[in-house]
């Protein structure tokens, strides 16, 4: 099992989804990689997934590794997927990558029952006084680009997610925060010290 | 050169040959007895489960690989694909491949000889359909004791037997690779065929059909064929390949001579394909292309519905320039699946060449049958072991 935990490459927010996923759901992984974490899930919890990818060598190592996997640009609505076909719907870390994030989650809640999401935290302290003190678009090791080269394009806080959940009427009904390379369930002043978070969403 | 199979032989096999035996077709007649030709590579694992059935496309034969006569001389089709340590691995797989009924390549078709008559069949073969070519390749596989296949696989219309594998028999099949294909022609695609058709009964040789024994409609089938490899290339291929360049000369001659390469190529193609294929042969096996629609056949008029049935892991590929089965088609057929929630995953591979690209375009597409095929038979492997 531990060999199994080091596909997930030490990605904290990759274990706690796993953790969260019940024994022999359905999965969809949007934006799925190399598909560790679906073939973690379907050795581990017996689970039926499903992966969403455009870049072909990943999408090779899924084929590989038995995933099914299929082209799908996630700025696109899946009229393929029937309402509630899945258990679980996964978007990690590629949230703030989209031109209708909003449209996304909606969407998401439309094919799966439950959604998970994890992404950076834009209002961590160190961004913020980044941004405070040198007047630049703020760099980390979570996000080291430059503005104009960004595939980042849509960032958002913890608290930005939360309103946006409450104004849609949108359920929280888990949130871990990540902090370095540890996640906890409890943080004090979670927009200010998470670097990142997952979310476990419903309608 | 390649490590390949090295030299091979089509074998023949006759069946459906009693009257109790004769294959119901679609059309409803029944039709019997068939000769099948047919090629195979590799070796059969004990626990018969490695069993690799390709379909050919619309020229195409049972020979897919190795050489006839000797190395290096009469390659297959797919040479490329098939052999030890391709795509199609024969160290692994035990691979199949024959040619389809109404062909013209060993398998019973127009050209054969009606044992009734004593005279080939001609206009009076019966038309036959891809779920007829099917259901011949079925007999074929019960005469070799193949009870399931590892995986079904065919490119354009062999694509569309493959899917027709997955539908018609779809205990039998653990995976499905469908590439370059569709699940049904679009009127483009039709029309190309009924021109294609037109040429050759049109030819004054033609005779309705019963040409045999003289001279061939040779004008109409070439030309046929001319049309046919229009949509096999691309905009951009023939740029690449021809240009507007001439033919031996660089001046024009202000004649109406073959003098564009392209138009060269066309005609060279043309002769070549007569020589080996009947003119019979081309309007059947179009004519059984123009009649595919597996939602019709399946689903009442719904892909989603007919794919209901499906039992296979399914691998999807289309290439970008492909515009006679566009990738549109493709993901038409990976849309339904998905509707399905069925295991199904789809490539479309980045290619200049056409639809030409399925036969040339192999680097990709080789990597990517090769790891679907080990990661199926692992599958069946591991919940045999679950099972036991």
């Amino acid at each position: 099992m531990k060999k199994m935990l080091s596909l997930l490459k030490n990605r904290a927010d990759l274990e706690i989804i796993a953790s969260w996923i019940k024994e022999g759901s359905t999965v969809l992984d949007l934006g799925c990689g190399d598909g560790n974490l679906l073939y973690y899930l379907t050795h581990s919890k017996n689970i039926k997934g499903m992966g969403i990818e455009i870049d072909l060598e990943r999408m090779i190592n899924c084929i590989e590794k038995g995933i099914p996997v299929v082209e799908h640009d996630l700025n696109q609505k899946f009229d393929n997927i029937r309402d509630m076909a899945y258990d679980y719907v996964i978007l990690s870390q590629t949230i703030q990558e989209l031109q209708y994030p909003d449209l996304l989650i909606e969407e998401i809640l439309r094919i799966g029952k439950y959604g998970i999401v994890s992404f950076p935290n834009f209002g961590h302290f160190k961004i913020r006084v980044n941004l405070f003190l040198n007047g630049r678009m703020p760099k980390s090791s979570v996000l080291p680009y430059d503005w104009y080269n960004t595939p980042n394009i849509h960032l958002m806080t913890l608290k930005d997610f939360k309103v946006f959940c409450k104004e849609r009427n949108i359920k929280i009904l888990k949130t871990h925060y990540i902090t370095g390379n540890r996640y906890r369930k409890n943080l004090l002043f979670p927009n200010l010290f998470a670097e990142g978070c997952v979310i476990l969403i419903s309608k | 050169m390649r490590k390949n199979v090295g030299i091979v032989k089509t074998h023949y096999l006759t069946v459906a040959e009693k009257p109790e035996d004769y294959i119901k077709l679609d059309s409803g007649r029944k039709f019997g007895p068939i000769t099948v030709a047919y090629e195979t590579y590799g070796k059969i694992n004990e626990k018969n489960n490695n069993a690799v059935l390709i379909c050919h496309a619309l020229s195409g034969d049972a020979h897919v690989a190795g050489y006839h006569g000797e190395i290096g001389k009469k390659p297959g089709w797919w040479e490329n694909a098939v052999g030890p340590g391709k795509a199609i691995d024969t160290d692994k797989y035990f691979v199949i491949c024959s040619n389809v009924l109404g062909g013209c390549s060993g398998t019973t078709g127009p050209s054969s000889i009606n044992p009734q008559t004593g005279k080939p069949y001609g206009s009076t073969f019966p038309v036959v359909t891809i779920g007829d070519m099917v259901k011949v390749q079925k007999r074929l596989l019960d005469r070799l004791k193949i009870k399931k296949l590892l995986a079904v696989i065919g490119g354009s219309m062999g694509g569309m037997q493959a899917l027709e594998w997955t539908l018609r028999y779809p205990e039998m099949c653990n995976a499905g690779i469908i590439i370059a294909a569709t699940s049904r022609l679009s009127p483009q695609s039709i029309a190309f065929n009924a021109v294609g058709r037109n040429a050759i009964i049109t030819d004054p040789r033609w005779k309705n059909g019963n040409y045999y024994g003289k001279k061939v409609p040779a004008d109409g089938l070439a030309i046929a064929r001319m049309i046919g490899h229009i949509t096999y290339l691309s905009d951009a291929s023939m740029h690449k390949k021809f240009g507007r360049r001439l033919q031996h000369k660089t001046k024009f001659s202000y004649d109406f001579s073959k003098e564009f390469q392209i138009e060269s190529y066309l005609d060279h193609q043309g002769t070549k394909f007569v020589e080996r294929f009947d003119a019979n042969s081309y309007l059947y096996v179009t004519k059984a292309m123009d009649y595919f629609d597996v939602a019709k056949v399946y689903g009442k008029g719904s892909l989603i519905k007919a794919f209901e049935r499906i039992k296979s892991r399914m691998l999807v590929i289309s290439f970008t320039s492909d515009w006679l089965f566009p990738p549109y088609q493709s993901k038409e057929i990976v849309n339904g699946l998905m509707k399905q929630q069925k295991d199904v995953t789809y490539i479309n591979i980045e290619s200049s060449y056409g639809h030409d690209a399925f036969l040339l375009e192999i680097e990709t597409e080789a990597k990517v049958i090769s790891k679907f095929l080990d990661a199926t038979l692992q599958k069946i492997e591991s919940n045999r072991e679950e099972s036991l």
